[in-house]
């Protein structure tokens, strides 16, 4: 079956920006966010720089697909987390739900205290997205009235 | 499948460009690269093997504009075309948008569009969407090629519905906006529809 729109709230994003920053600060991480498993970002938060969060985003949610490709070849349902090593910086993602928690850090952390502070996380994310879900199917038809008003010439000014 | 922001006031959508080995997939999204504004791009990403083919995908992320306030953003992806990158194929669908349909007009590849085009009908059901209902384009490449088959030949053998047909030169650019302006007009109406 094919997924609903996720639909963001500003106070359900200020949740959601409070959960990251909360990540972040205890597993002393370098930049925390959030994926949709089609690779649209969600939410960051961190010290973000110059890092192209699009492209990684995008890149996250490939990996996790072909990972989970690999994993239903042998039996598995997925894998639910992954972590990439390098030399300075590295990558741990943790799937929850039909969202990705993505977690960049550096020698000030460890995989163990990143893998910790993501369990605790999940718990929030999800209850929060479970939340989303229903808030969504509730708004729905209030929210797609904006949509329909929507004419032939906004879609045509894009262009022009 | 469609995101929106109300927080930040964003609306994205994800359109995949699809067809057989070497028929110009990689070649429309280098042009709209090429062609874009920077402040209307991110990178070009390109997930591809030692000698260029595609390995994955590639990916590039496009704004378009704002509609009532909303900044609309497509991420444009290609599959892999050679025929056994099947599994990847299929992952890239998953929260399609729109498909374009990128066909070869040279006559030695006709075969490969047909399997192509059934190969998308299936993944797609794989996914749970029926090309039959979701924002699709069909673009004919390679028009400038000696050896083309007439357009309206393509088009009764390659048509699944009255969905809009482009024919294209990605690598001259001919085509190529046309094509993305249809599918992400179909993905915008879908939206205002759904």
């Amino acid at each position: 079956m094919t997924d609903t729109p996720i639909i963001m709230h500003e106070q359900q994003f200020q949740q959601l920006k409070l959960i990251l920053g909360k990540l972040r600060l205890e597993s002393f991480s370098r930049v925390v966010f959030l994926v949709d498993k089609n690779g649209q970002q969600i939410a960051t938060h961190g010290d973000v720089g110059d890092l192209d969060t699009t492209s990684l985003a995008s890149l996250a949610a490939g990996n996790v697909a072909a990972t989970g490709g690999m994993a239903r070849l042998i039996g598995e349902k997925e894998f639910p987390t992954l972590s990439h090593e390098g030399e300075r910086e590295s990558i741990h993602i943790c799937i929850i739900g039909r969202v990705l928690l993505v977690v960049v850090f550096d020698e000030r952390s460890s995989l163990g205290l990143i893998k910790l502070r993501v369990k605790q996380a999940s718990r929030d994310l999800s209850a929060l997205f479970e939340e989303l879900e229903r808030l969504s199917s509730e708004r729905r038809d209030r929210e797609e009235a904006l949509f329909a008003e929507i004419t032939d010439d906004d879609i045509d000014s894009l262009f022009n | 499948m469609t995101f929106i922001n109300y927080a930040s006031r964003e609306i994205n959508c994800k359109i995949v460009y699809y067809g057989p080995g070497l028929c110009g997939k990689t070649t429309n999204l280098q042009y709209i690269y090429d062609t874009t504004a920077p402040t209307a791009k991110g990178k070009l990403i390109s997930l591809a093997t030692e000698t260029d083919r595609t390995l994955f995908f590639d990916f590039m992320p496009l704004e378009l504009g704002t509609v009532r306030g909303f900044k609309t953003r497509f991420h444009l992806y290609t599959v892999p075309g050679q025929v056994f990158y099947d599994a990847s194929r299929k992952l890239i669908l998953k929260g399609v948008d729109g498909v374009v349909f990128v066909a070869d007009s040279q006559d030695e590849r006709m075969d490969a569009n047909i399997e192509s085009l059934y190969n998308l009908e299936e993944n797609l059901q794989a996914n749970g969407y029926d090309l039959s209902k979701i924002p699709y384009v069909l673009q004919l490449n390679k028009r400038d090629l000696p050896n083309v088959i007439p357009a309206e030949e393509m088009v009764s053998e390659l048509r699944r519905k009255d969905e809009p047909v482009h024919e294209a030169i990605a690598s001259k650019g001919n085509g190529v906006f046309d094509t993305l302006k249809s599918v992400a007009k179909q993905v915008l109406t879908e939206l205002r529809k759904s």
